[in-house]
């Protein structure tokens, strides 16, 4: 490996105000890009008067779609903050043609996610393999109680009418 | 003068003082937000947040008027007052209109006028030494030396306008703008164009006088809490805010009478001076305290030696420069 070369650091000085014409140029851009700033108009949008439209894939909530959900509890293993409880049990079910074996199925009782806990990494959404999790826009949930902040599963199945609808099949692919 | 009509006048500055402040104020406020892409308050006082400034100052009121404990006592609570005091005086010397508008009529009122304005210096440095807070007294100390180091620039300028003019007197000074053709303009035309120089370097060092970003280092909050301020609070902090809002309106308005013809209007006859006058003064100010927001919302703080480099290398000399060359012109012309 070849010896480090000396790092030749380029002078630049500060002292006494702005030397190179450049510089002072520069004094009058920041004037302009603040008069820019004042003229133009504010994009900021008066919450509590107007409500504020959210990009329709924005990471508002996550809403649960229960009839996907099989309790294999990947969402709640993944969560890096533990804010998923998933508590669910075995029924026996009638086997699906005549003669065959009962099947067993899961049946879920209790999905709670805690939004308080929970920072929006989308992680649970990402490793279910049976989209039963998506995000919703919405972003309206604040309560007085932080124990409020613990959505059940028909609160997150709300959520889940307010997801947008799914792009049709091969549209990513189509879009690279 | 009457006494009545002393006192009178008298009134009428101590009722512009806080309306001054106040309209200053929230232009800041509204000035600063939309420069940074924001919109400033709007919700207080019902139309884009008018009250804003009101429930602050309304706020400070109710608040604890505290002191600390190893704080020198009477200094301590002496100090807003003499930084207010100092801009009273500025204000009592501002010729609002043609001259029954004004209140005193002095042969040496621009100096009566820069001195009433340098003697906030005292009051800030009275507030850092007194708080026996390590951020107060480094607040006050930078502020001495930059008020100090900005004093002259700002009175060297005033002192081409003056060798122009022929006169201290500010009505003089207005007179004489409205007499002044350069190249034999049809217009008299006001000192801003030949006082150019001066002009730029005035704006400069009104803007360190008031301390305002860029030269806002006694204030500095990322260093030094809030300078020497950080102590105050209640009525008394609300008495260096009122200050430096009503200094802002003074120091334009000085700039305005120097340079920009104060009250005086071209092709208005003198007797509609009356009600245009001030009308016209405030309109001047206006540009002029638009000038100095917007410099503080662009630049970032200079650093204390960069601040007095500045100074001494460059704004007095160019000033000094900008005294010789009206000199030459006034005894060429």
């Amino acid at each position: 490996m070849a010896a480090a070369e000396p790092k030749t650091v380029e002078k630049t000085t500060t002292r006494g105000g702005p030397k190179k014409p450049s510089q002072i140029k520069g004094l009058f851009e920041g004037l302009w890009v603040t008069l820019r700033a004042l003229t133009s108009r504010s994009q900021v949008v008066q919450y509590p008067h107007v409500k504020e439209e959210p990009h329709q894939r924005a990471r508002g909530v996550i809403g649960l779609l229960e009839e996907n959900c099989t309790v294999c509890m990947l969402c709640a293993r993944e969560c890096p903050d533990w804010c998923i409880y998933i508590e669910g049990h075995k029924e026996r079910r009638e086997p699906r043609r005549e003669g065959g074996k009962p099947r067993t199925v899961q049946v879920l009782d209790r999905f709670d996610i805690d939004f308080a806990l929970c920072m929006y990494c989308g992680i649970c959404v990402e490793v279910c393999p049976f989209d039963a999790l998506h995000w919703s826009p919405e972003y309206e949930y604040s309560e007085l109680e932080i124990r409020d902040l613990i959505h059940d599963k028909d609160r997150l199945g709300y959520w889940d009418t307010t997801k947008p609808p799914a792009p049709r099949l091969g549209y990513y692919k189509a879009a690279k | 003068m009457n006494w009545w009509a002393f006192v009178l006048r008298l009134l009428v500055i101590a009722a512009l003082i806080p309306a001054a402040a106040y309209v200053l104020g929230y232009t800041f406020l509204k000035v600063l937000a939309h420069m940074q892409y924001r919109l400033g308050p709007m919700e207080a006082g019902r139309f884009h947040g008018v009250g804003q400034l009101l429930a602050d100052g309304l706020k400070f009121l109710q608040k604890e008027d505290l002191v600390p404990d190893k704080a020198d006592r009477p200094v301590f609570l002496f100090a807003p007052a003499v930084v207010l005091v100092g801009v009273v005086l500025v204000f009592m010397t501002i010729p609002f209109g043609p001259p029954p508008l004004n209140i005193v009529n002095l042969d040496s009122q621009l100096f009566v006028m820069l001195a009433a304005s340098s003697l906030g210096t005292i009051g800030v440095l009275m507030a850092g030494w007194s708080s026996a807070n390590k951020y107060s007294m480094m607040g006050g100390f930078r502020a001495a030396g930059q008020l100090l180091a900005y004093e002259l620039p700002l009175i060297l300028a005033a002192v081409g306008v003056v060798m122009q003019a022929g006169t201290l007197n500010l009505d003089g000074i207005v007179e004489a703008q409205s007499q002044f053709h350069l190249f034999g303009t049809a217009i008299p035309i006001p000192y801003v164009i030949p006082q150019i120089i001066g002009f730029v370097v005035f704006v400069i060092a009104s803007q360190a006088e008031l301390s305002q970003a860029p030269f806002d280092m006694p204030f500095a909050e990322s260093e030094l809490v809030a300078g020497f301020t950080t102590e105050y609070s209640g009525f008394r902090y609300l008495f260096f805010f009122l200050a430096e809002f009503a200094s802002n309106f003074a120091f334009a308005a000085i700039g305005a009478t120097l340079f920009l013809g104060g009250y005086w209007v071209p092709l208005v006859p003198e007797k509609a001076l009356w009600i245009v006058g001030p009308i016209a003064l405030a309109v001047k100010i206006g540009v002029l305290v638009f000038i100095f927001f917007w410099m503080r919302s662009t630049y970032p703080r200079l650093r204390e030696d960069q601040l007095q480099r500045f100074a001494w290398k460059w704004l007095i000399p160019i000033a000094l420069v900008n005294i010789g060359l009206t000199g030459v012109l006034k005894v060429v012309a």
